[in-house]
């Protein structure tokens, strides 16, 4: 099983530390982990993304030219990136930033709100983290455990509250994937 | 041994470190700033030292003086910053200084883009600098290769008195993989009784120079130099050939484009074509024995060299295979990457040439 993700936005709606957690997390449960990111001129006041590949075998490519799954943060990267979905792929819109819909039939389409329900937990940085849930729970791809265990790791002494806002945020993500 | 995400710039770095480099120079220059980021932050730990210097020209120099006192020496840089070290290359190889040069290629020529490239391996092949020198040139695919060949670089550059680059692109730079320090047993290294650190009581004067105004005396220094380079030539030719036994489509390959080609040809077997990726890992000396040996095979109808450069390294691959098989190209450049697919159809169109 190969997963080719691309994850797409604005700079700063946490779309690296996104790809960043998923590798992490799929090393962590043992898979072949790789990012790429863009570092491109669009960089700067446009769009950023990265690709993630979890893997069973060693992987080839790290480029993603036709991904597996999209997680498009905002207008210009559904527009960008939903073509190259492959057929049978899966995509999840940012539905706080993005007003259109998916138009293609042969993929699977979730959209969340992830600002509001951030909004709901007091804490819009953790809209990544909403999408991040509701990966996890279409996909399969990785345990919520894991992410929680590496959550403990990465927030401890005065910020170890982060754990349980951050946990939540997964577990609202996840509820829209039914 | 627990495995480690690193980005490939950290890596290189932490592997030089790790291999006693006490020394950086450098100018900074997108795809490989964190280096000379993590280097400003490490080195003082470990007790080297790190200089910011004001052009890539300085930095390379910095090189030849720390490399001229005995001490293990690096500078990294992109594209256009490699060019402005190519005097200084030269004469690191003119005064044979161990060094290792990191160049995180881009896109050229000129200031050109900051994305990927593979088009400077004309220069690190074929021309560091003027005059009759030459380089070895090492072209990790991944990190965890990155690393290991940044320590083996370090060890080059000292056993035979001769600049050391790591030729890899902008994707090698920005990537993060899974890792694995390895414990490395040091290497058995020729004593830097040459180095400039005073006569230290043996009576000799250590004179580190590039300067033979003796044209008699500058031809038997260049023939000495031939010497270490056949002899580099015979010692430290390193490849990897994947699934070539038998392949009836050998791609050649390196860095990033490797990656990719490895994807095409794993997709091209699930359709029942056999193909094989050869990753020349040392671009100079180039394997090109092995290259031949694989290109001879009855089953093989073609070589296809595929670069992010308008060919380059397809020379090399001609050289090898001699006009035994075709060696078609096929290169995205400027910053653009050739996608799994596009070598895919590649390979389609040549089967289907061979039939027709």
């Amino acid at each position: 099983m190969t997963r080719e993700i691309i994850i797409a936005g604005f700079g700063g709606q946490g779309v690296m530390s996104i790809g960043k957690t998923l590798t992490e997390a799929g090393l962590k449960e043992g898979h072949e982990v790789s990012w790429v990111p863009s570092y491109g001129p669009e960089m700067r006041g446009g769009t950023a993304n990265c690709a993630v590949v979890i893997s069973d075998e060693p992987i080839g490519s790290p480029v993603v030219n036709r991904p597996t799954e999209l997680i498009a943060m905002n207008g210009p990267s559904l527009a960008k990136f939903e073509p190259n979905v492959l057929p049978g792929g899966l995509i999840l819109v940012n539905a706080s930033q993005v007003e259109q819909k998916v138009s293609r039939q042969d993929v699977k389409a979730y959209y969340i709100p992830s600002m509001e329900e951030a909004g709901k937990l007091g804490n819009f940085k953790v809209a990544n983290m909403v999408m991040l849930g509701a990966y996890i729970k279409a996909t399969g791809a990785l345990k919520m455990d894991t992410i929680a265990q590496m959550l403990s790791h990465i927030f401890t002494g005065p910020k170890a509250h982060l754990v349980a806002l951050n946990i939540k945020a997964l577990e609202a993500g996840a509820a829209y994937i039914k | 041994m627990q495995k480690e995400l690193w980005k490939g710039n950290e890596a290189i770095a932490e592997a030089a470190v790790r291999a006693g480099c006490r020394a950086y120079f450098g100018y900074p220059i997108t795809p490989q700033n964190e280096i000379p980021e993590y280097m400003s932050v490490r080195m003082p730990e470990a007790g080297g030292v790190f200089v910011q210097a004001e052009s890539e020209i300085a930095a390379i120099n910095m090189v030849y003086g720390a490399a001229a006192a005995g001490v293990r020496a690096m500078t990294s840089s992109s594209s256009p910053g490699i060019s402005l070290k190519q005097e200084g290359i030269s004469y690191l190889i003119g005064a044979e200084l161990p060094a290792v040069i990191v160049n995180m290629m881009r896109g050229g020529p000129g200031l050109g883009t900051i994305q990927a490239g593979q088009a400077d391996y004309f220069q690190a092949t074929r021309s560091p600098g003027h005059g009759d020198g030459r380089m070895i040139v090492l072209a990790p695919s991944g990190i965890q290769e990155a690393a290991d060949l940044v320590a083996e670089a370090f060890d080059l550059a000292d056993i035979y008195r001769n600049p050391v680059m790591i030729l890899a692109d902008g994707m090698i730079g920005q990537m993060m993989e899974p890792i694995v320090w390895h414990e490395r047993k040091p290497a058995e290294l020729p004593p830097k009784d040459w180095a400039a650190l005073g006569r230290e009581g043996d009576g000799r004067t250590h004179f580190v120079t590039s300067l033979r105004l003796q044209s008699a005396e500058n031809e038997v220094f260049n023939q000495q130099l031939m010497g270490k380079y056949q002899q580099i030539a015979r010692d430290e030719v390193r490849w990897e050939a994947i699934d070539c036994q038998d392949a009836q489509i050998i791609i050649v390959a390196y860095g990033t484009t490797a990656r990719i080609c490895q994807s095409a040809a794993r997709k091209l077997k699930q359709e029942g074509i056999r193909v094989g990726v050869f990753r020349p890992i040392g671009l100079w000396p180039y394997p090109y024995e092995a290259l031949r040996k694989l290109a001879e095979q009855d089953t093989v109808r073609s070589v296809l060299t595929v670069e992010m450069s308008l060919g380059q390294m397809v020379e090399d691959v001609r050289l090898a295979v001699c006009g035994v098989k075709p060696t078609p190209f096929y290169g995205r450049t400027g910053g653009m990457i050739p996608e799994t697919e596009q070598v895919a159809d590649q390979v389609h169109q040549i089967l289907r040439e061979v039939k027709a």
